[in-house]
C-alpha cells in the first residue's frame, strides 16, 4: 500500500549549504518539471469543483441565460422523492456490496495465501475479472442472468428451482449488480488483504501452534487483529466507490425496472445531461461530496477511538 | 508498493535440509510428494466461477445464432462458426473503435509516463518555492469525485470544442495526481548520490533527469502505464458524456450502444466484447505481477 517515505535527512556536513536560500534559477527549474502535469490536474479538478459550486447556486440549462437562485437547487433536493428513492437505492447497494467485498476478499486471501499446486492458476483465475470494463461486464450480466435461456436460470432448472427474474425482479436486480460488481473488484480486495497477510509476522503464528491454537482460533485470535488497519482503509475505499455506483448500473439496467436501480450518481447523470438541469445536478454532486466525506471522517476517528490507526 | 509472494515454508521439501546432508529415509522416491491440500476443493469451484463469464464470452461469440436464443438452453454449441465476428465487422465501425480506443490509450500513457515523472521528480527533488503548496494542492485533488466535475467539465470542453472530438477522451487523461503521487514516492525512495555524481559531473537537471533517474524507475513507470491503460481503455462514464458522434465512439461507448440497440443479437455482442476484453486479458495474462502491483497501489476499477 501507499506509504510515505521519509524526507531525507538534511545534510550536516557545511551548514552553508544548508541555510542556502532558494535561488530563483532553481524555482524556475522546478516549476519547469512540476508545471505541466500541474495545469492538467488542477486544471481539470480544483477549477470545474469551484465552478460547479456556483453552477449549483443556478438554474441553467447550458444555452439560455443563467439564472441565480441562491440554494434554491439545495433546498429542492429535500422534498425530492425521486432522490429520496435514489439514495435509498445507493443505500441499499452499499450495504449489501461493502461488506461483501471485505468478506469475499478476505475468504479468497486466506485461500490464496498458502503453497500448494496450481496456485498460480487459481489466483489468476479469480483476478483476470479485474480488466473487465463496465460495458463488458454489463454485457455479460443480461447475459448470464437472462431470465429465459441465461446460464444462472439453466442451473436454477436443473436443481428443481424456479427460474428467476434477475434484472428484471425490482427486488432481485440490485442483487445482481452487487453479484458482479464483486466478480469485478474482488481481485482488489483480495491482493491487498493478501499483502496485509504476508506481513504478519510468522514467529507469531507459529507461537500461537506451540502454545496449542488451532488453525482456527490462530486466524481469529493473531491473524484478524493484525488485519484491522487494512479493513478499515478498504472499508472506505470500497465505500467511496460503492456510493458513486454508476457504470454498471448503465450497462445493465439502465436504472430500472420502474427505478428499481436509480442509484444517486444514476440520478445526478440523469438530471444533468438528461434534463440539461446543470445547477440541480451540480448541488445534487455536491450533497453527494459533502455526504462522502463526513462518512469517510466518521469512520477515520471512529477507528482511531478504538486505537486502528488505518492511515 | 506490495508484492505478493508466496508464503516460504520452513521445511519446504526442497530446501538445503532435505539435501545430501541429512540421511534420506526414502532412498525411492526422490520428489517428496506434498500431501492434498483440501483447499483444492474450495479453490477449483472458485476458480470455476470467476471464468466462467469469460469462457462464456468466448463460447457465445463462436455459436451459431440458431443455437443461442434455445430452449432448453445448450452450454456448448455443435460447431464453431465466425459469423458473429463477421457480422461484427460488416455491420459496425468497430474496427474504427478499436482504433480510437488505441490512439487514445497510446497518447494517454505516453503523456501520462512524461509529464507525471516530471512532475514526480520535482516534487521529490529539486527545492523551489511554493513546491509544499503545489504538492499539498495535487493530494487535495485525489478527494475530489469524478461526479462533481462532470457537469463543469463538459462546459469547459463544449466552449473548447473538444465535445464530440477524441480529444474530449484524451484531455482528462494527459496527466493524473495518482500518476504525480505515485512518482514522487518512487523518486524519494532513490538515494540521491546517484544524480549528485551526475550533477557535479556538468549534467543539467534534464540530463540527469533522463538519462541517470528515468532509467532506474521502471519498475514505477510499469505500474503508472498500466493504471492508465485500464483507466482510459475500459472508461465509459466520460466518453459517454463527451461523445455522442458513433465516428469517435471509443470502443467501451460502442459497444455499449450496441447493447441497448441489439438487445438479441448475442454472437455479435459477445464478438464486440472479446474485441474490447480480449487485448486486455491477454496483456494480464503476461503481466500479472505489474496488474497485481498497480491493483494494490490504487485499487482503480474503471
Amino acid at each position: 500500500m501507499t506509504t510515505v517515505a521519509p524526507r531525507r535527512a538534511p545534510r550536516t556536513d557545511g551548514s552553508q549549504e544548508r541555510r542556502r536560500p532558494v535561488r530563483l534559477r532553481d524555482t524556475i527549474t522546478g516549476w519547469g518539471f512540476v508545471a505541466p502535469a500541474m495545469v492538467v490536474v488542477l486544471g481539470l479538478s480544483i477549477f470545474p469543483a469551484i465552478w460547479a459550486f456556483f453552477l449549483s447556486l443556478q438554474k441553467w440549462d447550458g444555452f439560455g441565460e443563467a439564472e441565480q437562485v441562491g440554494l434554491a437547487n439545495y433546498a429542492d433536493m429535500i422534498g425530492n422523492d425521486e432522490l429520496q428513492a435514489a439514495v435509498m437505492h445507493t443505500v441499499v447497494y452499499t450495504l449489501l456490496f461493502v461488506p461483501a467485498s471485505l468478506g469475499l476478499g478476505l475468504f479468497l486471501a486466506v485461500a490464496l495465501n498458502r503453497r500448494i499446486r496450481f496456485i498460480g492458476i487459481y489466483r489468476t483465475a479469480i483476478f483476470v475479472p479485474f480488466v473487465a470494463s463496465a460495458a463488458a461486464t454489463g454485457i455479460l450480466t443480461t447475459y448470464l442472468f437472462n431470465p429465459q435461456f441465461g446460464l444462472l436460470n439453466t442451473i436454477l432448472r436443473f436443481l428443481g428451482i424456479p427460474a428467476q427474474g434477475w434484472l428484471e425482479d425490482q427486488g432481485q436486480a440490485m442483487v445482481v449488480i452487487t453479484i458482479m460488481s464483486l466478480w469485478g473488484q474482488a481481485a482488489f480486495t483480495t491482493v491487498i488483504y493478501l499483502a496485509a497477510l504476508q506481513d504478519i509476522p510468522s514467529e507469531l503464528l507459529e507461537a500461537a501452534r506451540i502454545d496449542g491454537a488451532n488453525a482456527w482460533q490462530s486466524f481469529w485470535k493473531v491473524t484478524f487483529p493484525h488485519l484491522a488497519p487494512v479493513t478499515v482503509f478498504v472499508a472506505i475505499w470500497q465505500f467511496i466507490q460503492a456510493i458513486q455506483l454508476f457504470d454498471l448500473v448503465y450497462t445493465t439496467t439502465r436504472g430500472g425496472p420502474l427505478g428499481a436501480t436509480q442509484t444517486i450518481v444514476y440520478y445526478l447523470w440523469d438530471a444533468a445531461f438528461k434534463q440539461l438541469q446543470f445547477g440541480y445536478g451540480s448541488a445534487v454532486a455536491y450533497g453527494l461530496f459533502a455526504v462522502t466525506l463526513l462518512c469517510t471522517i466518521g469512520v477515520v476517528l471512529y477507528s482511531r477511538r478504538s486505537n486502528v490507526e488505518a492511515f | 508498493m506490495t508484492t505478493i509472494q508466496t508464503p516460504a515454508h520452513r521445511d519446504a521439501p526442497d530446501s538445503p535440509l532435505s539435501g545430501a546432508a541429512v540421511p534420506r529415509r526414502q532412498p525411492l522416491s526422490r520428489r517428496p510428494r506434498r500431501r492434498f491440500s483440501l483447499w483444492h476443493l474450495v479453490l477449483v469451484p472458485i476458480a470455476v466461477v470467476f471464468v466462467i463469464p469469460f469462457v462464456q464470452m468466448f463460447v457465445t461469440s463462436v455459436t451459431p445464432e440458431s443455437e443461442i436464443n434455445t430452449f432448453p438452453p445448450r452450454i456448448l454449441p455443435t460447431h464453431i462458426t465466425f459469423d458473429g465476428f463477421a457480422k461484427l465487422f460488416a455491420e459496425s465501425d468497430i474496427l474504427l473503435w478499436l482504433g480510437n480506443t488505441v490512439i487514445v490509450s497510446t497518447v494517454a500513457i505516453a503523456s501520462h509516463l512524461v509529464l507525471c515523472s516530471l512532475a514526480g521528480y520535482g516534487f521529490a527533488r529539486l527545492k523551489f518555492r511554493g513546491r509544499t503548496m503545489g504538492f499539498l494542492m495535487i493530494v487535495a485533488t485525489i478527494m475530489i469525485p469524478t461526479q462533481l466535475l462532470m457537469i463543469p467539465t463538459y462546459i469547459l470542453f463544449s466552449r473548447l470544442g473538444l465535445i464530440d472530438s477524441l480529444g474530449a477522451a484524451i484531455v482528462p487523461w494527459l496527466a493524473s495526481a495518482f500518476g504525480i503521487f505515485l512518482m514522487r514516492q518512487f523518486f524519494l525512495s532513490l538515494p540521491a548520490e546517484l544524480e549528485e555524481a551526475a550533477l557535479i559531473d556538468g549534467c543539467t537537471r534534464l540530463q540527469v533527469f533522463f538519462r541517470v533517474i528515468l532509467p532506474l524507475a521502471k519498475p514505477a513507470l510499469a505500474t503508472l502505464a498500466i493504471f492508465t491503460l485500464l483507466g482510459s481503455w475500459n472508461d465509459l462514464v466520460w466518453p459517454l458524456i463527451a461523445i455522442n458522434n458513433d465516428q469517435v465512439f471509443t470502443l467501451q461507448l460502442g459497444i455499449t450502444n450496441f447493447q441497448g440497440a441489439r438487445r438479441t443479437d448475442w454472437a455479435l455482442l459477445m464478438a464486440g466484447n472479446v474485441v474490447a476484453t480480449l487485448p486486455l486479458i491477454v496483456f494480464f495474462l503476461f503481466a500479472q505481477k505489474q496488474f497485481v502491483a498497480t491493483m494494490s497501489f490504487s485499487g482503480l476499477k474503471g
